[in-house]
């Protein structure tokens, strides 16, 4: 199922002709048309919109400080530098600006740190953590932390925001990579699911008045 | 999907024209052409529907997709009249056809007896306006129900010993059960309290052509993709289209009301898409535009005869806004509660609904619920222990460790109606039409405070006895910013005290009827939702009473 179909199907979905029946059926269908998608998306090379090779590289190697590669995938598997590149020419148009000129602020925070290097990328992992330690102001952390406000951040809280979208976004928007976010912090990668959910709902009888269970005990 | 609506011309005198389209807005739709009137519906925002609906946490969380827009209406806040306010985001609304019912999180309790009659019962309250309401529980308790009925709302009735009085029970079961109600049942009930099933206006069971909710985890925030939240969009809109005298027009920002030389609105002016003007006529005007706008379009809507703003002969219009006060405590357990899924809240408890100015040294009361509300980016940006780092291999690691065995305590509760606490318009900041930017004037009045703590007190004590791994929260501090917006035209026997009658009727103007948010007089214990549309109902029987007796158009 295309996505257009998908789109079509939702839309019978929530009017509704016959409830019972989507409810029965959709989400075995939108599995389907989630599975196809992703393999028709696969097959397409990436390429960059708004980066040069050489920015892509270097925003890249940030990214990947921010979730770094250890034992599980981070954000270079993710492929998160090409949901900010994709970002930048279209819902984050606006930070455009904050990266042309925080790349080159970038390169010269490196030689500053480093005399005789000019590229992050060429660092070893604990220098490049030096540099981005150099740039990180710590923000307090709110409730909703994130809003995009377009030339209120430096370069590095936009590119650590944009970073941690793009590698747990639902994999059908374009960021998280085979969901590798997503299969990190143990969410499934499901559109629908049902109960028991967890640990502690597995076992539980169903609704009980307390004055019901104060007669038992 | 868009039903086929009658599209009538703006010199067209319809019935009615009602500003908005949100919780009280879609019913007033919905009743008010059910009833036999022409009805045109203005609604700000772009008309959406379910397929329009996404996961895509970038559209919710960035882009402002089913919001007012930061950039289009910039707003500014300040704590106190004698301050100059900076411009400052103050306030999240849906600006879309549905407004806010279609992002909520759909909490649905009843508001208590003694949120009518407060006033009287613990007497005044120093630096607030604590007043009651001109109706009563057992007034609006038929309307309640019909909310439960015709708009959708799933519960357990009898299940809390607090809850109010009901004719009827739930028309559907509560949604299943998730590991955080659970683990927030068992530890109620250890300390001797009483939670029961949350009641939210979520489909439980397939339902009028809609389907039951599928528990995809993307909720509060987010448009319902299979229409099982009940939204004024799915719920009372598409009855409103079907009646074939409603139109809903989107993309109509309202920014005056028309009036004659004898007092009388006339209609209702708007721009259109293109920024062109237009004037819709009608024959009376409700404005549901929620709790800031509709008193910024009567600030906007001042002329000779009313200078001080439409209705605002008591001079009291955009003020005694109430936020509800409260906030979060968060834990963390031993086991995956894997709470992403599904639905936001299913348990609640209510008894600190009522408490005691002598026992506990404060005004106040509310409610606990047992939730998560976040998606996997909401959660790294605001889930994570307080001491995580933002970044690197340890934020991964606490990331990988956490997502899945978190859950929330949102405590809520009252806030108190203080006078300075308002929106007003902007002297210098305008909006992208070139008009007065809201202007928010708050600060929480110190028993608001006084009860958040004690709250968030309780929400530690349950963790505890949850025996949960760990818990944080953060001292409760002043608001800054609003997404429910309450009490800014309230209603009241007094014209010099309210805005509005128990008929939702303005003091001064015989054929404006207000209802939304800023009708409330009191803020109850922290979702208005449910009440704002038992209103909506009742405002539409007694409107409904009036125009057939001929006492709107005369």
């Amino acid at each position: 199922m295309s996505e257009l179909n998908r789109r079509k199907f939702l839309l019978r979905a929530g009017t509704g002709f016959s409830a019972a029946w989507v409810t029965a059926n959709w989400p075995a269908l939108l599995s389907a048309a989630t599975h196809a998608h992703n393999a028709a998306k696969a097959a397409t090379p990436p390429k960059f919109e708004f980066f040069t090779p050489e920015e892509a590289a270097e925003v890249e190697a940030i990214t990947a400080r921010i979730v770094p590669t250890d034992d599980t995938p981070g954000a270079r598997e993710a492929g998160v530098v090409y949901f900010i590149d994709h970002g930048l020419v279209t819902f984050g148009a606006d930070d455009q600006k904050t990266y042309r000129e925080g790349l080159p602020e970038l390169s010269a925070r490196v030689s500053e740190l480093f005399p005789g290097v000019i590229k992050f990328s060429s660092l070893t992992a604990e220098q490049q953590d030096a540099v981005l330690h150099s740039f990180d102001e710590s923000a307090p952390a709110g409730r909703r932390g994130f809003r995009a406000r377009p030339g209120a951040q430096n370069f590095f809280e936009t590119l650590r925001q944009h970073t941690i979208a793009g590698f747990l976004i639902d994999p059908e928007y374009g960021g998280n990579r085979d969901g590798v976010g997503w299969k990190l912090i143990g969410r499934e990668r499901e559109h629908v699911f049902q109960s028991p959910f967890g640990y502690y709902d597995k076992d539980y009888p169903g609704w009980q008045s307390a004055a019901k269970e104060a007669d038992k005990t | 999907m868009m039903v086929d609506q009658p599209r009538y011309k703006t010199s067209d005198e319809v019935d009615f024209v009602i500003v908005g389209s949100g919780a009280a807005g879609g019913i007033l739709a919905k009743e008010l052409s059910t009833n036999g009137f022409r009805v045109v519906v203005l609604e700000q925002g772009p008309y959406l529907t379910e397929a329009d609906f996404t996961h895509n946490e970038i559209e919710i969380l960035a882009l402002d997709k089913l919001t007012n827009h930061p950039k289009l209406q910039p707003t500014t806040v300040r704590k106190t009249p004698d301050e100059k306010a900076k411009q400052q985001r103050a306030l999240v609304y849906g600006r879309c056809v549905g407004g806010t019912s279609v992002h909520f999180t759909a909490n649905f309790w009843r508001f208590h007896e003694i949120d009518f009659i407060e006033r009287s019962k613990v007497g005044p309250v120093p630096g607030a306006g604590l007043m009651d309401w001109p109706i009563t529980y057992a007034d609006l308790e038929p309307y309640y129900t019909k909310v439960e009925w015709e708009i959708g709302v799933s519960g357990q009735a009898g299940a809390s010993p607090f809850d109010p009085p009901r004719s009827k029970p739930y028309p559907m079961p509560p949604l299943p059960v998730k590991s955080s109600g659970v683990i927030f049942e068992r530890a109620a009930r250890k300390l001797g309290w009483h939670p029961y099933p949350a009641p939210m206006a979520i489909l439980s069971q397939a339902r009028a052509g809609r389907s039951a909710c599928v528990n995809c985890g993307f909720c509060l925030g987010f448009g319902c993709e299979v229409g099982a939240k009940s939204s004024s969009l799915v719920a009372a809109i598409r009855v409103a289209e079907r009646t074939g005298r409603c139109e809903i027009r989107p993309n109509s920002y309202v920014h005056r009301i028309e009036m004659d030389a004898n007092g009388r609105a006339t209609g209702a002016v708007y721009f259109d898409e293109k920024r062109a003007v237009h004037l819709q006529k009608a024959k009376a005007v409700v404005v549901c535009a929620n709790g800031a706008e509709t008193p910024r379009l009567l600030l906007l809507s001042a002329n000779k005869q009313f200078p001080n703003g439409l209705a605002n002969s008591s001079g009291i219009v955009g003020k005694y806004l109430m936020f509800n006060s409260g906030g979060v405590v968060t834990g963390q357990f031993e086991h995956p509660l894997n709470d992403y899924k599904g639905y936001a809240v299913s348990r609640v408890l209510h008894d600190f609904y009522e408490l005691d100015p002598q026992k506990v040294g404060f005004y106040g009361g509310g409610g606990l619920d047992a939730r998560f509300d976040f998606t996997p980016i909401s959660f790294a940006f605001g889930g994570l222990p307080p001491g995580t780092p933002r970044w690197g291999k340890d934020f991964k690691a606490a990331l990988a460790l956490d997502f899945n065995r978190t859950m929330e305590i949102f405590c809520h509760g009252t806030s108190l109606p203080v006078e300075n606490n308002s929106f007003s318009l902007d002297p210098d900041l305008k909006d992208a039409w070139g008009l007065p930017a809201l202007r928010l004037t708050y600060k929480d009045h110190p028993d608001d405070l006084k009860l958040g703590n004690w709250m968030f007190a309780r929400a530690h004590e349950l963790f505890d006895a949850a025996g949960a791994q760990k818990k944080w929260s953060f001292p409760a501090g002043e608001q800054q910013f609003g997404v429910h917006l309450l009490g800014t035209c309230r209603m009241g026997n007094d014209p010099k005290t309210s805005v509005i009658n128990a008929d939702h009727r303005t003091h001064d103007v015989k054929n404006l009827f207000l209802c939304d948010g800023s009708s409330l007089v009191t803020s109850g214990r922290g979702q208005p939702t449910m009440t704002i549309e038992a209103l909506a109902f009742r405002a539409a029987d007694r409107i409904t009473a009036l125009a057939k007796r001929g006492e709107i158009s005369a």
